[in-house]
């Protein structure tokens, strides 16, 4: 074990691992963070906090990590290259992990065009790649990125990274994930997968180079609520694979039926998934949907989530 | 009151637009001695700096007359010039002169009728414009100074 | 090249309305290929400003001339006998002239003509991206000549990232995804395998991230 992440713990005693999103509010309100972790305790392994995702401010996602972590839930920081510099990623992570955080996703972040400040700057100090990287240093070698050792006990961050199987060049998606197992993610969680034939696909690939028994990956699902919200991600989510008969099935019930629907084609998809060999669990991402996560979970047979 | 007089400086592409005018002349088809025609060897020869140029010398229009399009002599030359031509006319707008002085139109060599038509039709529209706002502001400058 | 765009006419002219003189510079270089502030772009500015100024009910005397280079305190000087009874300069020149002047003419209001905007090539005809971002640390060789760090909207250095679609950007379709064209080039000069290579953090101190460049050579500074 490197870490003391229950997600880590889960994984490694060979369950199919649950985790969920949380999206922080656009205020300083804790109140919202408090009533979606009620929806997800005990549900889900771990719980992501986005961080100003779509490029939007929102709460910090240490502070609602924090704020989820006394709640009881095992929260997952997730942290985009796009809004600050090494210096302080580095000290959101000495902070993160001194308040009881310990888990990680590293990512790049959309771009500032896509959310409310598209006149700021887009940092990237680092990319993603270069941010696992630089928290595998701070927990194997006990050093900062700019070579001084830290002091203390080194922060034992689990550290995942995202997959995207339908973003293009195909043919580049095995090996991209193959170099960020070699940056030192432990886990990886992917887009959410509709067209399941494709992500086999990308997961023979994976397989081929025995990247599946270096890394944990999570297979990302969404629940949609509507033939809009199918429609929406099909046409105008760059990097999101929706197939048109996916769109059809949606659109032939009745707009009551949907929301059941969705939720429906959600759990299929998670029946699906657990025949494909190398997935090692779920990321269920039920953006402002979070109550329904439960009955997903149960729908799928992973409840009660193991203690471990 | 003086009826106003516009000036109009017409540049025209020595293949088509300026035989057209020839012709109109031979056929003793009437146009306004308002239109100065500047002949080029092809409408893609002229520059915004020549259509910015004559408004600052007191044109109160200008048109660019070319090829029909398609038949330039030069392959290309009328549509570079329609495209300068709308670039310069938001250049005018910028500076405070009506974009519509300007104009690219197209004729072919034997459409005589045409040439006139057009010179007849545009000076009638920048009469009913009146001065160009350059014109009216330099007699206005100039009347500050006398007195 | 550096290449730059005029500034909107209101602009400037809200600039050179307090004057009676000034001394319009264009620039033989940079921005003469890309339009912005040649000798024929002086051309156009000057009689466009005098037109709007007139018909404010002003007047300027706009004196005009074209420098071969702004960048270079030698031709800057070649103003001297021109700058007399001038009572303000605009450069139609980057940022880099612009200064030059100023530093030149300690007490003459000098104003910029144009927006730098970025070093650049010509696609075609009329048509200039973005090609480097002067990061002082050169990678062209390790991704195939194309550069993630000036066309790379997040400046991924081990791109792409998943919002690369048909080898567009995620920020829209008129924008390449660069490591798309790095990618095609790789496999094109067989080096695919390069690929896995995870380049490390950057250091920006060869960027600007130390602070504002200079380059001294000692075998020809005096």
């Amino acid at each position: 074990m490197k870490t003391d992440s229950n997600l880590e713990k889960v994984l490694n005693a060979g369950h199919l691992a649950v985790t969920s999103e949380c999206g922080p509010p656009r205020g300083a309100i804790p109140a919202e963070v408090v009533k979606k972790c009620g929806y997800l305790k005990g549900v889900v392994d771990a719980v992501n906090i986005t961080d100003n995702q779509t490029a939007m401010v929102r709460m910090s996602s240490f502070a609602a990590s924090v704020l989820t972590k006394q709640q009881g839930l095992h929260p997952l920081l997730q942290m985009v290259t796009r809004d600050r510099n090494r210096l302080a990623m580095q000290a959101d992570i000495l902070g993160a992990y001194s308040l009881g955080i310990d888990t990680i996703l590293c990512l790049s972040g959309d771009h500032t065009k896509f959310g409310d400040h598209p006149m700021a700057a887009n940092v990237h100090d680092i990319d993603s790649i270069q941010l696992i990287q630089m928290v595998k240093q701070m927990r194997d070698e006990g050093k900062f990125q700019g070579g001084a050792d830290l002091k203390g006990e080194p922060p034992k961050m689990y550290i995942g990274a995202a997959a995207n199987p339908f973003a293009d060049p195909f043919e580049l998606r095995v090996m991209r994930l193959a170099k960020k197992i070699n940056a030192g993610a432990d886990f990886i969680q992917t887009q959410c997968i509709f067209n399941v034939d494709k992500f086999e696909k990308w997961m023979e690939g994976v397989r081929d180079k025995g990247l599946h028994e270096k890394t944990h990956i999570l297979a990302g699902v969404t629940p949609m609520k509507s033939v809009g919200a199918a429609r929406f991600m099909r046409n105008k989510v760059p990097g999101m694979d929706v197939p048109q008969d996916v769109v059809d099935r949606m659109a032939a019930v009745p707009k009551e039926q949907q929301p059941e629907e969705g939720v429906k084609i959600c759990i299929e998809t998670m029946e699906r998934l657990k025949k494909v060999e190398g997935v090692a669990g779920f990321h269920i991402m039920a953006i402002e949907w979070e109550e329904k996560v439960e009955e997903i979970v149960k729908g799928a047979g992973l409840y009660p989530r193991p203690q471990v | 009151m003086e009826k106003f007089e516009p000036v109009i400086v017409a540049f025209c592409c020595h293949y088509c637009a300026y035989t057209a005018a020839d012709m109109a002349g031979s056929q003793r088809l009437p146009y306004p001695a308002n239109v100065k025609i500047v002949r080029v060897p092809c409408s893609g020869k002229v520059d915004g700096l020549h259509i910015i140029k004559a408004f600052e010398k007191g044109a109160d229009g200008v048109y660019v007359a070319g090829c029909l399009e398609g038949d330039c002599h030069f392959k290309n030359g009328n549509t570079r010039a329609a495209k300068r031509v709308k670039y310069t006319a938001k250049y005018l707008e910028e500076i405070g002169i009506e974009p519509e002085r300007l104009e690219m139109v197209y004729m072919s060599a034997g459409m005589g009728y045409r040439f006139a038509q057009i010179a007849t039709e545009i000076t009638e529209k920048i009469r009913e414009l009146g001065p160009s706002p350059i014109k009216s502001a330099t007699a206005g400058l100039k009347s500050q100074v006398a007195s | 090249m550096i290449t730059a765009e005029r500034k909107p006419l209101e602009e400037l002219i809200e600039y050179v309305k307090p004057y009676k003189r000034i001394l319009l510079l264009g620039c033989n270089e940079c921005v003469t290929v890309c339009a912005a502030g040649g000798r024929k772009e002086v051309g156009l500015l000057a009689s466009g400003l005098q037109m709007a100024l007139l018909k404010s009910g002003s007047s300027i005397d706009i004196r005009q001339h074209t420098l071969e280079r702004q960048c270079d305190p030698e031709y800057v000087e070649e103003l001297l006998p021109m700058i007399d009874g001038v009572e303000a300069v605009m450069s139609m020149a980057c940022g880099c002239g612009v200064q030059q002047l100023a530093m030149r003419f300690k007490d003459m209001p000098v104003f910029p003509a144009v927006n730098t905007k970025f070093m650049g090539a010509s696609e075609r005809q009329g048509v200039w991206a973005e090609r480097c971002k002067g990061c002082g640390n050169c990678v062209l060789g390790e991704t195939g000549g194309i550069c993630p760090i000036a066309r790379c909207a997040k400046q991924l250095m081990n791109g792409p990232c998943g919002g690369s679609v048909s080898g567009h950007c995620e920020i829209g379709e008129d924008t390449d995804c660069v490591w798309q064209l790095i990618w095609d080039r790789l496999k094109a000069l067989g080096r695919e395998d390069s690929y896995l290579d995870i380049t490390p953090a950057k250091d920006w101190r060869a960027g600007g991230g130390g602070g504002p460049r200079k380059i001294i050579r000692e075998d020809l500074a005096e």
